[in-house]
């Protein structure tokens, strides 16, 4: 790696003779990119000797926005962050939003949150495993069979909340509307039949060659480095660092299940492609058990106030562990219908603080790789 | 696991373990009872390496920095003073006046910082330990130690707070605007911002892209 730093400095002093050093800007309209994402980089021959990330093309100032309404305008607003997980982001803001005003949650609700926000990760992971393979080549099939079954999913979120993607599910205290027990059913018979996806999933490249050869030891990210700077989320676990906040925080009803963290050994883009595999088969059994044990009774207490919602002024920081990390809401009320200041935690954008550091001294090929397991959505990075 | 000790605790050991940092805790009144300290510029980098190092805090996720923007602020309070006045054949009378008087409160910008610790995790409910550092008026001295060389996390939301809300963070290895593109020139995030007109974006190279575009299309 000297060499490169050596060239670096070369560059930067502007030195003549450097003729092979070429700048490419990657993005912003490029398929790899997952959205409209730019990278700044340069190359010497194949080598990526710097890589500056650049972004903010979808920015539309979502937290000004949450600024000017009340705290309730806010939750459908948070669906669009990660346009995939809007079950997830909603949970994230309604928990900060309960804390700040301190809002007791019925248990059943807390059950049916932990049943959405699984299926959740489960369907968010088996895309990205599917987007992964297919940036590798391996085109079509893998992302057509997670497709497959987050059809299935996205069905079940669309006959309880009226919509497949933009769900805007979550209210503060408890939920919009009941599941069914014809709704559970279905979700017990799709979790019944979703480790054999699973298998039949990994099992299709897992072992396979070139798939080795493209992601085990690419895009190493050291333990030290990813705990500095801030990566969470299944990211973080790759490198082998312990944390999950299900586990350390106890927020909703995660204590009460039994699953597993898994960790890896290496921190490449193999072990983050594991890490999605694993996870999604932990979110099964978290699955099978909240719908055996969820209890019946109310899903929201209908004293709480949700239109005119006032906290007392102060300030809170809620978080969650999001598929793709840590996502925070951090709210400060005046004691007013609307928040003084509202600001997210977008997991994708502070996992992206370290993605030169993953692709220096690899070939421009392994960007795309790299890129894909860190598993970004611009609608949350950008904001 | 152990508990998190509470922000006087916390204030208690950073002054004893870092000479002359002045830390003033400040309260918050919310359920949530996430109460924050508030550091001096000059001993904040120190702070934050040592709640990063201490080997029992070991706060070694810095998860999330913002900015906020308070503005000026008056507050009115009527109060009685003595005063002389003119009596009735020239000499003065000691007598009791009511007053108002304004007090007006400078706003300023402040950068927030939740810390977390991964190594030690901390007793749930997890509390975060708040770092606040507030400069010193909202015009031109605007400019905050970076804490980016301790947590390496900073370096994109501290670009953040620096492009919305113009927080300039000294020490920063690379502060440039993140979100909004080069070369916009105010702070969109500051509670006083008003949007240009739709029709002041039109100088902007890609306006002129776009009309080009559908001309020729037509």
């Amino acid at each position: 790696m000297t060499g490169v730093a050596e060239l670096e400095r070369r560059v930067e002093a502007g030195e003549d003779g450097l003729g092979d050093i070429l700048e490419v800007s990657m993005g912003p309209h490029h398929p790899s990119t997952h959205g409209v994402f730019r990278m700044d980089v340069r190359l010497e021959g194949e080598k990526v000797v710097r890589l500056k990330p650049v972004f903010g093309y979808l920015h539309r100032n979502h937290e000004k926005i949450a600024e000017h309404g009340a705290y309730l305008a806010a939750i459908p607003y948070t669906d669009r962050l990660d346009y995939l997980n809007s079950m997830t982001n909603n949970w994230g803001y309604v928990l900060a939003v309960e804390k700040l005003a301190g809002i007791p949650v019925p248990e059943r609700a807390e059950y049916i949150r932990v049943i959405v926000a699984e299926l959740s990760r489960f369907q968010n992971h088996a895309g990205l495993v599917g987007f992964l393979l297919q940036d590798m080549g391996a085109s079509g099939t893998p992302l057509m069979y997670a497709f497959r079954e987050r059809e299935k999913i996205l069905d079940l979120f669309e006959s309880l909340s009226g919509a497949r993607m933009m769900c805007n599910y979550m209210r503060f205290g408890g939920l919009r509307v009941d599941c069914t027990p014809a709704w559970l059913e279905e979700v017990r018979q799709l979790v019944s039949g979703l480790p054999k996806f699973v298998d039949e999933f990994e099992a299709l490249l897992r072992g396979n060659e070139i798939l080795m050869a493209r992601t085990q030891g690419v895009g190493v990210l050291p333990r030290e480095l990813a705990i500095n700077a801030g990566v969470t989320g299944p990211m973080l676990r790759a490198s082998g660092v312990n944390y999950d906040i299900r586990k350390v925080d106890h927020y909703g009803v995660y204590d009460r299940f039994d699953f597993r963290v898994p960790l890896g050994d290496h921190g490449d883009v193999y072990d983050r492609y594991m890490m999605r595999i694993l996870e999604m088969r932990e979110s099964l059994k978290i699955l099978q058990q909240a719908v055996r044990d969820i209890p019946g009774g109310p899903i929201i207490d209908p004293k709480t106030r949700l239109r005119g919602l006032r906290p007392k002024a102060g300030e809170a920081y809620g978080r969650i562990e999001a598929p793709k990390g840590e996502l925070g809401f951090f709210l400060i009320s005046d004691g007013s219908t609307i928040p003084c200041r509202y600001r997210v935690r977008p997991p994708s954008m502070i996992n992206l603080t370290i993605l030169e550091d993953m692709c220096l001294g690899h070939n421009i090929a392994d960007v795309v790789v790299i890129l894909g397991s860190v598993d970004i959505v611009l609608g949350e990075v950008d904001r | 696991m152990t508990a998190l000790p509470t922000a006087e605790d916390l204030k208690a050991q950073i002054e004893a373990g870092v000479p002359g940092a002045q830390v003033t805790v400040i309260p918050n009144a919310s359920p949530s009872a996430q109460h924050s300290l508030l550091l001096d510029h000059e001993h904040a980098p120190a702070v934050a390496l040592f709640l990063r190092d201490h080997p029992d805090l070991r706060l070694d996720l810095c998860t999330l920095v913002t900015g906020v923007d308070w503005l000026d602020t008056e507050t009115t309070e009527k109060i009685k003073v003595k005063k002389v006045v003119p009596g009735p054949v020239g000499a003065g009378i000691e007598q009791e006046v009511e007053e108002t008087r304004k007090t007006k409160i400078p706003g300023y910008l402040e950068a927030v910082y939740h810390l977390f610790s991964m190594e030690k995790k901390h007793d749930p409910p997890a509390m975060p330990v708040v770092l606040r550092l507030r400069t010193a008026n909202r015009i031109d001295q605007t400019h905050v130690p970076s804490l980016t060389p301790v947590w390496r996390s900073c370096e994109f939301q501290e670009r953040e707070a620096f492009d919305l809300y113009g927080i300039v963070f000294d020490g920063h290895p690379d502060l440039r605007r993140i979100l909004m593109w080069d070369g916009f020139e105010d702070y969109p995030m500051r509670k006083d911002y008003v949007p240009p007109a739709d029709d002041s974006l039109a100088s902007l190279p890609f306006a002129s892209l776009q009309r080009a575009s559908t001309k020729e299309a037509r």
